[in-house]
């Protein structure tokens, strides 16, 4: 099952390098994989727990190395993200000039890293799943990009890079950590080691600072975030979505499989530290939101503001705050794709996201106006859609640490301004949309409008799919709660806490 | 299947919704036509749930994580529920069929029905939840169909403005509501209303803890109910199309702030310190609002501050902890406020969306039915004896007599205002000579929409009499009988309307000129100041840091650097394949050297 995941997308992306039919290709493989999520939903036994479809091939016996895939609930929501967005990524894919083949193998392989690194057990096949994932990004930026996008992709390059390079530091040192006899890359293996308390607490501190930095590079954790809100504006959409919605995803996924089971006495060390590092990315980019004069620019910001509120959960460290970010995860991983891809297909019909220049769109696209005003209320969390649900969770994960009658702790206080961040949210993103879609229409900007074409039938349908996964876990978020539940109660259990 | 009727309720107008979004959206009477029907169902499950005193509901789980932490979606059926949700079906199946009329012909029909149904779905979910999140949930749903429903004509950038502010300053009440909640969940451990009642006694010895969390729960209320300082928000809202203003702006959604204090008012009476801001919030809300009223030419505006001004009434006695009488002046008001809402709908829509009282004039005669119920409901919010809001503000002004003197003072003074600023509008609108061609020529509407005044008009004259409201609700006890109250709240109506008739008998122009009272107190401008000065001036200065600071100075210095640029800057301008292959190598080739040899 996990294999056919994992190489559907890889394999999918080698046949149009060598001269499948690039597009068709492209989609088949992705619808494919994303069914084949959807099947291992009901094949996993959440009852039971732990990892399943389990796989290995050993490629190493003497340095302990294997091809080792699994998944658990927190991997299956994560590849089912992958999937579903890699698959409304390639639909949203335009018409390109120039080597369209090396386009599409691109996205495939961003996507096919990201869901390789969500199903491996293996911290060498983890990490090396991300770098595949990772250049092929940058290769999307700087050949299919606009705007500044040569400085844009470098920027990206010389950021993820050392990112990923802090962050192989802190993995070669997680291996170094435990006893020479028993050192393993073994997720499960480690675990179990963890628990048993075979990383001394020292080497916990400095691991997980580490592996904080390095997968907080990746997730534009303020304020290493400068990279995101240029590459994400540079970036051809179906990247963006894809990034964003995705990859940015993996260095989440990181703290939570890795460094949090993993390093309890190290987060714990790293609490205050990441507390006040998440407010900057809540308050500090949010404000710095607000004062976008362009759509593009705007996401991407806002896209960084709110990997705060997952960082919050993270913090949080409890089960209600866990799942919470969890499911935020996902969610954001929806909304923020749906925004890519729509503010996209405003720049391919009007060649400009300046909010200045724009006007009264809902007259004319009244679908993409409905479509943008959908996403917008899930970015700023409307019950209803996923966003809402996981945040929701945050905070009462959050607030409930260390609360007391006394007043407000650390965590309370960054409760209090995460709360805000939801006010923040909400200007900057009703802003935009007025800004938009609603309003006189300006004919001045440039030629042809009352003739834009709305979103055309084949477009609606991504834009349902998003739509209608994000509403469905919004509205009964038990639906993956109870994949997710397990994880958590089991890291929890394993670290006593 | 009794205990599914809430749901049902509940659930049929979401199903209107989403079949007109999904399928008959092109088909704009098909949608209207669903949308009716769905809410008149509500009605009639609304009905049976109210005649059948039915209190067993079925529960789901909404977020379930074990025994730490879930949240139930269920329902709270007792006589405060059953009534409200009578009587927001009830109303708001009239507003609908009045709407038949007045969106007859828009071009937007399918939306704003899709929009009103939403509405419905929400404002019975605050009604019905049994716990603070679920009401949280459709507090906000509230919130976006309002902002869908003011904004429906989104090309007005006057609408499109408003929309934003509506929701942006409900949403900074919501901040504070959220923060309440959260608090409350981390004394008691429930979100759920009955168990919290339960629980109180964990806050015995932590006033300060209970007084903060309370007033945190009640700037929802000063967001939906658009209280003293948020109150802003509400005026604008106008701009949407005026069934809506009866509806959700006058009747249902901003008395779900009061619906709410009442819901959890084993809460709010605990605190003495909470009560007694509460209390004040609404006098100033109050009194400001009917100030501002006295100097608008906008029949809808005038109408809105008199909302605001009614809605500090209602807060007033809340804070005065007498949730009954609060109850009492929320049902006569839904009633006369709609109607008036109404009726102020049927002249724009005949003035062909004329809204300036003096351009307006004569027009009892030439629309006598609208003037006749228009009678009825501005005697019913002046409070003329007989009338129902003379009855339910009475309750709230014995009660304001009983426990504090300034209050009454100024609840009494704002009954004057209020008497002197609807007889204005009365004496300008429809008396005297047309001052406008489409004054002249307007003439009676049709009768979908005369028949909604009429039924509106009954509960409005007769509401308020003892053997009509209390099958409805529980009324106030009067410790005693006290004549002065009434007394001089007659005697306040008497100097308003005379003073009224007087000024404005013969006027062709405002002849007062208070810029202070027109211009609202400057109390937007000082906002738009602040928000400037201190959010706008912060985002500037982060944008400013972020691109030419953190970005600038340490990132392009550090790459702009000779390794920088000399090495990675060349291998993109390459843009080859091999490059990132070598680095994507060197990565894999370090991991093993370190982990193997080292």
């Amino acid at each position: 099952m996990l294999l056919f995941i994992v190489f559907a997308p890889l394999i999918a992306a080698l046949l149009i390098l060598i001269g499948a039919p690039s597009r068709l290709t492209a989609l088949l493989a992705a619808g494919a994989t994303t069914l084949a999520t959807l099947v291992a939903f009901f094949l996993y036994a959440p009852a039971q727990g732990g990892f399943q479809f389990v796989s290995s091939f050993p490629i190493s016996e003497t340095w302990q190395i294997q091809f080792l895939l699994g998944a658990d609930g927190l991997s299956l929501v994560m590849l089912f993200l992958a999937a579903l967005v890699l698959f409304c990524a390639v639909w949203f894919t335009p018409a390109i000039e120039k080597s369209e083949r090396m386009f599409y193998a691109c996205l495939l392989f961003v996507a096919g890293g990201a869901i390789g690194a969500f199903a491996s057990l293996d911290l060498f096949f983890f990490y090396a799943f991300h770098e595949l994932a990772l250049i092929p990004t940058f290769l999307l930026i700087g050949i299919w990009g606009s705007g500044n996008r040569a400085a844009a992709a470098w920027k990206v390059t010389i950021y993820l890079g050392l990112g990923s390079f802090v962050l192989l530091l802190g993995l070669i040192l997680l291996y170094r950590s435990v006893p020479a006899d028993s050192r393993t890359f073994d997720l499960r293996a480690l675990q179990t080691i963890a628990a048993n308390g075979g990383i001394a607490a020292s080497a916990q501190n400095q691991i997980f600072l580490l592996l904080l930095i390095g997968f907080g590079v990746l997730i534009s954790l303020f304020p290493f975030h400068t990279w995101a809100p240029e590459a994400y504006a540079s970036a051809p959409a179906p990247a963006a979505m894809l990034h964003a919605g995705v990859l940015k995803k993996f260095g989440l996924y990181g703290l939570l499989r890795i460094a949090l089971p993993l390093l309890p006495q190290g987060a714990q060390h790293w609490n205050t530290f990441l507390i006040v590092l998440l407010s900057g990315n809540i308050i500090y980019v949010g404000l710095a939101t607000i004062a976008q004069k362009r759509l593009d620019w705007m996401l991407g910001y806002s896209s960084v503001m709110h990997m705060g509120y997952i960082f919050l959960g993270i913090a949080s460290a409890n089960v209600i705050g866990l799942n919470g970010a969890a499911l935020l995860m996902f969610a954001h991983g929806i909304s923020i794709a749906l925004l890519f891809a729509l503010a996209g297909e405003i720049r391919r019909r009007t060649g400009t996201l300046v909010f200045q220049d724009l006007g009264g769109l809902g007259k004319v696209m009244p679908f993409a106006g409905f479509a943008f005003g959908a996403a917008t209320f899930a970015s700023i969390g409307l019950p209803g859609f996923a966003n809402f649900a996981a945040e929701v969770m945050v905070f009462f994960g959050a607030f409930r640490v260390g609360a007391g009658w006394e007043g407000f702790h650390i965590f309370q206080v960054a409760t209090v301004l995460a709360l805000w961040g939801v006010v923040i949210s909400a200007v900057y993103m009703l802003r935009a949309y007025r800004a938009i879609f609603m309003g006189a229409p300006k004919p001045e900007s440039f030629q042809g409008w009352g003739k834009l074409p709305d979103l055309s039938a084949s477009l609606r349908l991504p834009v349902i799919l998003l739509l209608a996964a994000t509403l469905l876990v919004g509205c009964f978020p038990n639906t993956f709660l109870r994949f997710l539940r397990p994880t958590f109660t089991a890291s929890m259990a394993a670290t006593n806490r | 299947m009794t205990a599914l009727l809430p749901w049902f309720a509940l659930l049929l107008p979401l199903l209107s919704a989403l079949f007109i979004i999904i399928a008959t959206r092109p088909l704009r009477t098909l949608s209207a036509f669903i949308s009716v029907t769905a809410v008149v169902g509500s009605f009639v499950c609304a009905s049976l749930i109210f005649f059948q005193k039915t209190s067993n509901a079925a529960a789901f789980s909404w977020i379930d994580l074990g025994p730490t932490f879930s949240i139930p979606l269920g329902v709270t059926l007792d006589p405060l529920s059953r009534s409200m949700l009578f009587m927001v079906t009830g109303v708001g199946a009239l507003i609908h069929i009045y709407s038949l009329g007045y969106m007859g012909t828009d071009e937007g029909k399918s939306r704003y029905f899709a929009g009103l149904s939403l509405f419905m779905f929400s404002m019975l979910g605050i009604v019905l939840a049994n716990n603070f999140v679920m009401m949280f949930i459709f507090w906000e749903l509230v919130g976006v169909s309002s902002y869908l429903l003011i904004g429906h004509w989104f090309e007005r950038p006057s609408a499109a403005e408003a929309a934003k502010k509506a929701f942006i300053t409900n949403r900074l009440g919501d901040f504070g509501f959220m923060l309440g909640i959260l608090m409350v969940w981390a004394a008691t451990g429930s979100f759920v209303f009955s168990e919290i009642a339960g629980g109180m006694a964990k806050f015995t010895g932590h006033p300060a803890y209970l007084t903060a969390a309370a007033l945190l729960v009640f700037c929802g209320a000063v967001g939906k109910s658009a209280q003293f300082p948020l109150h802003v928000w509400l005026p604008d809202a106008m701009e949407g199309p005026t069934p809506v203003s009866a509806l959700i702006h006058a009747a249902t959604m901003v008395a779900a702030g009061v619906y709410m204090l009442v819901r959890v008012g084993f809460l709010i009476d605990a605190s003495l310190g909470a009560l007694q801001v509460i209390a004040w919030i609404g006098t100033i809300t109050a009194v400001l609002a009917a100030l501002m009223a006295t100097q608008q030419n906008d029949i809808k505006r005038i109408l809105a501050y008199s909302t605001l001004s009614q809605l500090g009434y209602m807060v007033m006695a809340v804070g005065l902890a007498s949730g009954q009488a609060a109850m009492f002046h929320l049902f006569t008001h839904a009633a006369f406020k709609a109607l008036l809402f109404l009726g102020s709908g049927s002249i724009i829509y005949m003035l062909h969306h004329e809204q300036d009282i003096w351009r307006m004039g004569g027009l009892a005669k030439r629309l006598p039915i609208t003037f006749l119920t228009f009678l009825i409901g501005t005697l019913a919010l002046i409070g003329f004896p007989g009338f129902s809001g003379f009855f339910s503000k009475d309750a709230i002004l014995v009660v304001a007599h009983e426990k504090s003197l300034p209050i009454f003072a100024l609840a009494a003074f704002t009954a004057l205002l209020t008497a002197f600023y609807m007889t204005r509008l009365m004496v300008v609108a429809f008396f005297g000579s047309p001052r406008s061609d489409a004054a002249a020529q307007g003439s009676e509407a049709p009768a979908v929409m005369t028949i909604p005044l009429i039924l509106l008009a009954i509960p409005a004259a007769i509401g308020g009499f003892g053997f009509f409201a209390r099958n409805f609700l529980a009324l106030p006890h009067e410790a005693k009988s006290i004549v002065l109250v009434p007394a001089i709240a007659f005697g306040g109506l008497l100097v308003g309307v005379i003073t009224a008739i007087v000024l404005y008998r013969t006027r062709k122009t405002e002849p007062l000129d208070i810029a202070l009272f027109r211009n609202r107190f400057y109390i937007d401008e000082l906002y738009a100041a602040l928000i400037a000065a201190t959010q706008g001036l912060l985002a500037a200065l982060s944008a400013f840091v972020d691109r030419w600071i953190l970005d600038g100075a340490i990132v392009r210095g550090l790459s702009s650097g000779t390794w920088g640029s000399g090495f990675l800057l060349r291998l993109l301008q390459v843009g080859n394949l091999q490059a990132y292959g070598f680095l994507f190598g060197l990565g894999i080739i370090g991991l093993i050297y370190f982990t193997v040899f080292h």
